[in-house]
């Protein structure tokens, strides 16, 4: 059992169980969908930026215990932080992802996504958050999401 | 063949799991923690060691290629080769009115009729008819031919059951093709295709079914079908990757354009203009997967061994036992009941995502697919993202039906 509880850690059964800032904002200053065709993952994102900084995000969607993890995760770490460090934070998760690289020192709590390296076949499943949030930030939606 | 028995000594399997499993080599190398439990032939089968030895036989003492090689290598390469075809012929109860094109795989072949039929034959207003429950490689293809041709797209619908709607209303003297799945790679269901095919002839319309996941299970006999087109795959059916087949009507295939273009598919060739060889060669342009097809007839000669009817009937006791044992269980739900169906069953497992759910059960050994299969429509309609799929061959028995039980019991424990 024990190889997949490094990709499974209880922080992440946690968040799965009980992810955090699900739900939707609205009006939103930001929105994204994320699509992850390989597997059927969904993430709708929705986001309040104001002066640069991303002041609340919340997420909704339907996916696997780690696809899941890593939105609440994410929104955890990203709320309250300036976009650019956000931007900083995508390179050094998706390196921590992809290579198991954690020395970055601001990876702060995303250090518990480490273990998906070894699985290359759950790699889109941690990034597919950051990837919608990446998207929503480059492009900013002139009538927020009133639904 | 001798039979095993269930835990509980009632049930009987007309096929011997262990003693199948020992023709292929991948059950002795994977199995060294726990035996490897392979529930996932309908994505791809394993291969015995009779395929793997007539491929490496071709590579290793006639390697050559095929219909132009006026040397002896040359010769048995063409002899292996088209005596390959002969095999998947008489495998499926083809005659002459019948030809086999050796193609990449069950795509390429649909891909054929869509293009070198299709583009030349639809017309805007007419109507292509498929199901609800395509695989997407029997719905893609057509989507392309109705947008360059201006045919319309219908669908003959399925129930929650898994079973296709009365289609007898679908049918409109507007149907030009019907493109029909056989066994579905989500439901398992055995489509009523001769009921189809008549009703297709009915208003004149051309007829292809899709049978990539019933003839690697089950008897097939092309002279009562009497479709006009066949598509399937080699590597379903134990044989290689990279080979399938289209068993066209000849009649057809000699009235149709060319698909790709090229060496071998030939007669005479100027710079200018150039004329066709003979069905089926005419759509075999290139040096053809002769490895491959050579893999393929030992892969049909193998199965021939055995007996289509008897690989149906294990794999229906399987199914049968392998239903009452999920469905003896609360957080398990499965998708569709047909009553016509091959080994392929579909569910979800409360609070597991079927992507975690195939992550964990490969910590003991055992592999199912987990996703959408190839067939977002149905997802779609079942309301899901994507569902979890256990599927069935002949070398599976009750033991791995067991094990994949108690790693759902134990996957549920650890991620919960």
């Amino acid at each position: 059992m024990d190889d997949l509880r490094e990709l499974y850690q209880e922080v992440i059964l946690d968040h799965n169980q009980n992810p955090q800032n699900f739900g939707q904002i609205e009006p939103a200053t930001h929105s994204g969908d994320g699509y992850n065709p390989l597997c059927g993952d969904k993430l709708s994102l929705t986001l309040q930026v104001q002066d640069d900084k991303v002041t609340d995000l919340r997420f909704r969607g339907s996916g696997c215990a780690i696809s899941k993890a890593s939105a609440s995760i994410m929104t955890t770490v990203v709320k309250g932080k300036k976009v650019v460090e956000v931007e900083a934070l995508f390179g050094a998760f998706h390196s921590l992802v992809t290579t198991g690289d954690t020395d970055d020192g601001d990876l702060g709590k995303l250090a518990v996504m480490a273990g998906v390296y070894k699985y290359p076949a759950r790699v889109k499943c941690a990034t597919l958050a950051w990837h919608t949030l990446k998207n929503c930030l480059s492009k900013k939606d002139e009538v927020a999401k009133t639904e | 063949m001798t039979v095993t028995l269930d835990p509980s000594n009632t049930r009987t399997l007309p096929l011997d799991g262990a003693y199948i499993r020992n023709n292929f080599p991948i059950f002795r190398n994977r199995s060294s923690k726990n035996p490897f439990t392979y529930l996932d032939s309908a994505a791809t089968s394993q291969t015995p060691q009779q395929v793997v030895d007539a491929v490496e036989t071709y590579y290793n003492h006639y390697n050559a290629n095929v219909h132009r090689s006026i040397y002896a290598a040359g010769e048995e390469a063409t002899e292996a080769y088209e005596s390959a075809r002969d095999k998947v012929s008489n495998f499926i109860g083809a005659d002459d009115s019948h030809a086999i094109v050796f193609t990449r795989g069950a795509t390429e072949a649909i891909n054929l009729v869509a293009y070198a039929w299709g583009r030349n034959n639809l017309r805007e207003g007419d109507e292509i008819l498929l199901t609800e429950m395509e695989h997407h490689s029997n719905l893609v293809p057509w989507q392309l031919a109705a947008r360059q041709t201006g045919a319309k797209l219908k669908f003959i619908p399925f129930s929650e059951d898994g079973t296709l709607e009365n289609s007898e209303a679908s049918f409109t003297e507007k149907t030009k093709i019907v493109s029909v799945i056989h066994q579905s790679n989500v439901f398992g269901t055995i489509n009523p295709v001769n009921e189809i095919i008549n009703l297709a002839k009915s208003v004149g319309a051309v007829t292809l079914i899709d049978a990539a996941q019933s003839v690697p299970h089950l008897h097939m006999d092309m002279t009562s079908l009497d479709c006009d087109f066949l598509a399937f795959s080699g590597h379903k059916m134990l044989g290689p990757t990279g080979v399938g087949v289209l068993c066209g009507r000849t009649e057809l295939l000699e009235q149709m354009e060319p698909f790709l273009a090229g060496g071998e598919m030939i007669r005479t060739v100027s710079l200018e203009t150039s004329t066709w060889n003979d069905v089926p060669w005419k759509f075999e342009a290139g040096t053809p997967n002769i490895a491959q097809a050579i893999g393929l007839g030992a892969a049909v000669d193998y199965l021939s061994g055995i007996g289509m009817e008897t690989i149906h009937r294990h794999e229906a006791a399987l199914i049968k036992y392998t239903l009452e044992r999920l469905e003896g269980m609360d957080e398990v739900t499965v998708y569709g009941n047909p009553p016509e169906r091959g080994g392929v069953v579909v569910f979800n497992v409360e609070g597991v995502h079927p992507h975690d759910l195939s992550q964990l059960l490969d910590r003991d050994g055992v592999a199912i697919r987990a996703g959408h299969h190839c067939a977002q429509p149905i997802m779609e309609k079942l309301g899901v993202s994507a569902t979890a799929r256990a599927s069935f061959y002949l070398y599976n028995d009750f033991e791995d039906v067991n094990r994949l039980t108690e790693a759902i019991t134990s996957s549920l424990k650890f991620i919960t």
